[in-house]
């Protein structure tokens, strides 16, 4: 048995097995999964996930480690492909177009679903290549005065331009912490993506950079979808609209962030959010 | 407003993102291939270097493991053996063979009556067959006097003839066979009396001119006794100077000294051990030339820093935990590692040396220089005889003129390669069955 | 008595001497273990170590002065005429005798037969004074470290006090290598400096060793100009680099992001039987197929190549470096994080433009120290240049050509010539210091530079 019977259900999903509490759904949704489980090699580590995310909108994933939030979370810009021995079925559309359609090319995906990643991970180039990168390979500027507008909006936009001006040529290694995770976020902007994964952006960051990291969140929302995955639950109270909470593989419970942290409906995000555990 | 615009613009330019990179996805997938490809053809280069390496090594040694023979009707003539009728060994032992077989080649061939002609009819026998005739009467006495059918092996030309490896279609004048010795031979295999057999003589015998008689085993125990130098030297202190650099010495500038040296010392080319060897072991300690002991200690030289950098990194391997647990129960320092660390990290230092020995199994340049190049007949007997190695033995018959040698330096090297696959892959099996992961 | 007869006999006393010290100390306390210092079998092995170490001392020392000190006695009963021979022609008299004692090449002459069995009978004395002396002071030494064993004798920290020592003395054997090349080389080449200028052997543009083999024109000037060696042994090397290193990176690089877990199981090691195929193997392979073949190539494209062209050596020698290439930069571009790919590929890079523009670059310092470890290599590599290069030093840059290289000519300098003082042999040492030199900066650089790239991702 997949769905423990206790689970009260209220979503409107018309499946057999819900599993999960809250509504799933959103209006004019960007990215739909239906039903999305994913295997390493024996290991189930996502189970039958259903979950939309919505336009302009910031949405937490949160769970106790290895709940699978980080793995769906690769899910939706198909990074897991780089795993060896993982496997993803389901449905995952991207604006009505499945992401795991066969023949589907991960390049164009992945310029439309941007990711930042735990650890801050430039490349050991300057400041200006690492922003340049993603509009080189895409080609997206047709000469050096567009691409240097581009790496201007881009570190503007993510609140780096002002510190770094002077040093476009040093290497991006160079950068604090949270310099670094800012100039990662500005490279992936840099591609003009409609949705940013973020995982776990802040947890290598002192509390300041947090800060900055999470105010830039909020800027962006203006532009882009983001989803992001987080072990601080203050952390997703500030910066997300919906929360959705993870545990073992399975999504148990989803609504707007307010509901989930002051009224949880389901025993284990309750205990979580209390920190009985997690 | 200003935010509206800026959004719509924003998505448009998202629309036109898309647009850009999805037309250049035809171009990237292309160089995607061929990148792949490239990777590929070139790793197919490498095992295909291989393939042609071996493939024209054992396409050419194949030959040399048969070698061919011809019977003749020996008279073991007493007036030629034994004119003073002593009947000693000794006597018997310094007789004139050679009358033999020319006797039986002239009643073979009794049309042939020129000087010349005669002694290329002689010529067709390898010197050795005289050696072969003294051997049979040695083990058979009686057969003095007596005459018998007896396989004598040919000279190496003949050899090649026989196994096809001299065109007989190309002009007189360019090759080493005269038509006429082709006509003798071509009527001695008509006969009968031509066979290819085993080559045992290429296993047993030293070194020699002619490549009928030439064999590895010279060389072999050349090998055999510098390689037992090399591992009774550089095994033990190879693993105790590994054990003090990594469980006792202090870190400082000293080791850091040592730690660079050795790492480079791997890396000096082996030429220079070479040279090392002559000037010191030679000429200043006065150690005899071309000897097993000296090339073992030029080698003990050379593979030292692979050993003691293979067995670092087995101590290395060695958890910490085990050192605490030994000491924590009130072993010395010295206790902790030759009772705990020592067995575990065994292993690991084997494969090690093992690959160690093998590289020096298959050294030749610093033996240059100490000599163990010289033709050397006589199978060594101890590490001061002079010898040659059968690396370096490979490399004086690949220099011969002789046809007969091409051949039998592809079998040497196929006889070297097969110790060489036995050491490594019983290093491969050590490593596979012992060593342990933390 | 054979020397390896007494090594034998001194190892039976010294197990001996571990049976005695350990009977003694076991004696001492009337079977109580509990009551002594340190355990009975450290009693033994200190008994054993007083038996073995002081007579194995005296064998080297002893082997280390034998020979001159007979050479020395025979010498002097040496008629007149041969005792006012310079030190070489003493040093092949010497020779002759020794040879005629083994009974190498032939009969003694009739007037060295006296000298001869003197000789004989010198070394045989020699020899069983030494047997004598050695196994005596072997018992002596059992017989007093047994003399000493008491219950509270520290037999336990004296053993490995001594371990100690040879554990460091072993790690100091590597530092006297590198010690006994620079001296040995250094020592020759100053030698050789002082009859061939310096200048003259690094900038000169002719080689030719062979003429100063006559005795009147020692050291004749120009004959040693070293130039056409460099610039062969650099031509040479790098061929083999332009061979190796596009096709082992791309290996590695295949093999690394592209190849199949169970591809590059089987490929990887196949590959590194190349490293492990003995270089005279090599030389064999390019001196009777690939340089034949690159000629007859030529020849029908209407090239004449020479029959020990450089290009022949320098591919083999290419091949040879393959894995050197291969295993290093596969190691190199392992070590570059996960992090970095993702990164590229979250951006939507494809694969060859993740390897291409992030992953190579973050490894090139440890590729580039690779490859400067494998030009070390292909400079100082000598088997496959002595079969299959040519001996003329040929000044010129075309690959078609024979040219000669540094290691060729320390060999065929070095290589049957017994004469130690000419400067045809000193030139080898000289080469061999510039050989030394070159490879050890190449080292160390390239070992600095890995180092430091290891450290970087550790």
């Amino acid at each position: 048995m997949r769905h423990p019977e206790n689970i009260p259900t209220s979503a409107s999903f018309s499946r057999d097995h819900i599993q999960t509490v809250g509504n799933i759904f959103v209006k004019d949704a960007r990215i739909e999964c239906r039903s999305v489980d994913v295997f390493y090699g024996e290991k189930h580590a996502i189970q039958d996930v259903s979950l939309d995310v919505g336009r302009n909108e910031v949405i937490a994933l949160i769970g106790p480690s290895g709940c699978g939030k980080s793995t769906f979370l690769r899910c939706l810009n198909r990074m897991n492909d780089t795993i060896p021995g993982c496997r993803v079925s389901g449905e995952i559309k991207l604006d009505g177009q499945d992401i795991y359609a066969e023949g589907l090319d991960v390049v164009p995906l992945r310029a439309q679903v941007g990711m930042v990643f735990q650890k801050p991970n430039p490349f050991p180039k300057s400041i200006f290549e690492n922003v340049a990168y993603g509009p080189r390979i895409h080609g997206l500027a047709s000469n050096k005065l567009e691409l240097e507008e581009i790496v201007e909006k881009s570190l503007r936009r993510a609140g780096l331009w002002e510190e770094v001006k002077d040093y476009l040529r040093h290497p991006g290694t160079g950068l604090s912490g949270g310099q670094q995770q800012r100039l990662c976020i500005a490279r992936t902007i840099a591609v003009n993506p409609e949705v940013i994964l973020m995982d776990e952006p802040c947890s290598a960051l002192d509390p300041i950079a947090t800060a900055k990291i999470e105010q830039l969140m909020d800027d962006l929302r203006e532009h882009y979808t983001i989803a992001i995955v987080t072990h601080s639950m203050q952390q997703a109270a500030r910066v997300s609209q919906r929360t959705a909470y993870f545990h073992l593989g399975k999504l148990i419970e989803v609504g707007e962030t307010a509901q989930i942290f002051t009224d949880p409906r389901h025993q284990l995000t309750e205990d979580y959010i209390t920190g009985r555990f997690g | 407003m200003s935010n509206r615009t800026e959004e719509n613009k924003s998505s448009n330019q998202g629309i036109r993102t898309h647009e850009i990179v999805k037309a250049g996805l035809h171009r990237r997938r292309a160089a995607e291939i061929r990148f792949k490809a490239y990777g590929f053809i070139c790793i197919v280069a490498g095992l295909g270097f291989l393939m042609a390496l071996f493939g024209n090594i054992i396409a050419h040694a194949w030959s040399a493991f048969e070698q061919t023979y011809v019977a003749l009707d020996v008279t073991f003539d007493e007036s030629v053996l034994d004119p003073e009728g002593k009947h000693d060994a000794a006597n018997l032992a310094s007789a004139d063979y050679p009358a033999l077989t020319k006797r039986s080649l002239a009643a073979m061939f009794p049309e042939v009556k020129d000087r010349l002609e005669k002694r290329s009819l002689n010529a067709l026998l390898s010197s050795g067959a005289a050696y072969e005739l003294r051997r049979v009467l040695a083990k058979d006495p009686a057969l003095l006097g007596k005459t018998e059918r007896i396989w004598l092996p040919v000279d190496d030309d003949v050899d090649m003839l026989v196994k096809g490896q001299i065109d007989r279609d190309i002009g007189e004048g360019d090759r080493r066979m005269k038509d006429y010795q082709i006509a003798w031979i071509d009527k001695l295999i008509a006969s009968g009396r031509v066979e290819k057999r085993f080559n045992k003589q290429f296993f047993t015998s030293g070194d020699s001119r002619e490549p009928e008689m030439a064999g590895i085993w010279g060389a072999l125990m050349g090998s055999l006794f510098t390689l037992i130098v090399t591992g009774a030297l550089s095994l033990p202190i190879g693993i105790a100077s590994a054990i003090y650099l990594e469980e006792f010495a202090p870190r400082n500038r000293w080791t850091d000294i040592i730690e660079v040296n050795i790492n480079n010392l791997a890396a000096v080319p082996s030429i220079v051990f070479g040279l090392l060897g002559l000037a010191v072991f030679i000429n200043f300690f006065g150690l005899p030339r071309s000897s097993p002991l000296v090339g073992g200690l030029v080698l003990t030289l050379m593979t030292l820093p692979v050993i003691i950098i293979a067995a670092r990194s087995a101590l290395k391997s060695v958890p910490p935990s085990i050192r605490e647990a030994a000491l924590g129960i009130g072993a010395s320092q010295m206790q902790t590692v030759f009772h705990h660390v020592l067995p575990l990290a065994m292993p690991g230092m084997l494969t090690g040396a093992i690959i160690g020995m093998a590289r020096a199994l298959g050294e030749s340049a610093p033996l240059l220089m100490i000599g163990m190049v010289a033709f050397i007949v006589d199978v060594p007997g101890s590490l001061t005889d002079p010898s040659t190695v059968l690396p370096v033995q490979i490399y004086l018959w690949a220099d011969s003129s002789e046809r007969g040698f091409v051949e039998r330096t592809s079998a040497a090297i196929l006889v070297l390669l097969a110790f060489l696959i036995t050491m490594n892959g019983l290093a491969v099996y050590l490593r596979k069955h012992y060593e342990r992961r933390w | 008595m054979q020397k390896s007869t007494l090594l034998f006999l001194l190892l039976l006393i010294s197990a001996y001497a571990f049976h005695i010290g350990r009977q003694r100390s076991r004696q001492i306390v009337g079977g109580r273990v509990t009551n002594l210092h340190s355990l009975p079998n450290y009693y033994g092995y200190y008994t054993a170590l007083w038996a073995l170490l002081p007579a194995l001392a005296l064998l080297f020392i002893w082997m280390g002065f034998e020979t001159p000190v007979i050479n020395h006695l025979v010498i002097g009963t040496l008629p007149e005429a041969s005792r006012s021979l310079s030190a070489d022609n003493q040093g092949l008299l010497i020779n002759d005798i020794t040879n005629a004692l083994n009974g190498s090449y032939g009969e003694a002459k009739p007037e060295l037969k006296t000298t001869v069995d003197y000789l004989r009978s010198l070394k045989i004395r020699s020899n069983w004074l030494l047997s004598l002396l050695a196994i005596t002071l072997a018992f002596m030494g059992a017989f007093f470290a047994r003399s000493r064993i008491h219950k509270e004798h520290r037999a336990r920290n004296k053993v490995e006090q001594t371990v100690m020592a040879f554990l460091v003395g072993s790690s100091l054997i590597a530092i006297l290598t590198t010690l006994g090349i620079v001296l040995s080389v250094l020592f020759e080449s100053i030698r050789f400096f002082d009859k061939v200028p310096i200048t003259d052997f690094l900038f000169g543009l002719e080689w030719s060793p062979q003429i100063a083999m006559r005795s009147d024109q020692v050291g004749s000037s120009g004959a040693f100009g070293a130039v056409p060696l460099f610039t062969g042994t650099l031509l040479i090397s790098s061929i083999a680099l332009i061979v190796a290193v596009p096709i082992g990176l791309m290996s590695a690089i295949y093999l690394a992001e592209y190849a199949s877990l169970r591809f590059r199981s089987v490929a990887k090691p196949l590959l590194e039987i190349l490293a492990g195929i003995p270089t005279v193997v090599y030389g064999f392979f390019a001196a009777l197929t690939v340089a034949p073949f690159i000629r007859d190539l030529g020849a029908d494209a209407g090239f004449d190549v020479s029959s020990e062209s450089a290009l022949a050596a320098g591919l083999v020698m290419g091949i040879m470096i393959i894995p050197f290439v291969s295993s290093l930069s596969d190691d190199f571009i392992n070590a570059v994080p996960q992090s970095l790919r993702d990164g590229a590929y979250a951006l939507g890079a494809t694969q060859s433009e993740t390897i291409r523009q992030v992953v190579i670059p973050a490894a090139l310092p440890g590729i580039v120290g690779g490859i400067l470890l494998a030009a070390s290599r292909a400079i100082g590599e000598t088997m496959i240049v002595v079969m299959a290069a040519g001996l003329a030093a040929n000044l010129t840059a075309n690959p078609l050509e024979a040219v000669t290289t540094v290691t060729t000519q320390i060999v065929t300098l070095l290589v049957g010539d017994q004469e130690f003082d000419s400067p045809k042999t000193l030139a080898a040492f000289a080469l061999g210091l510039v050989l030394f030199l070159v490879t050890l900066v190449l080292n160390i650089i390239a070992l600095h530079i890995v180092r430091k790239y290891r450290e970087q991702y550790e």
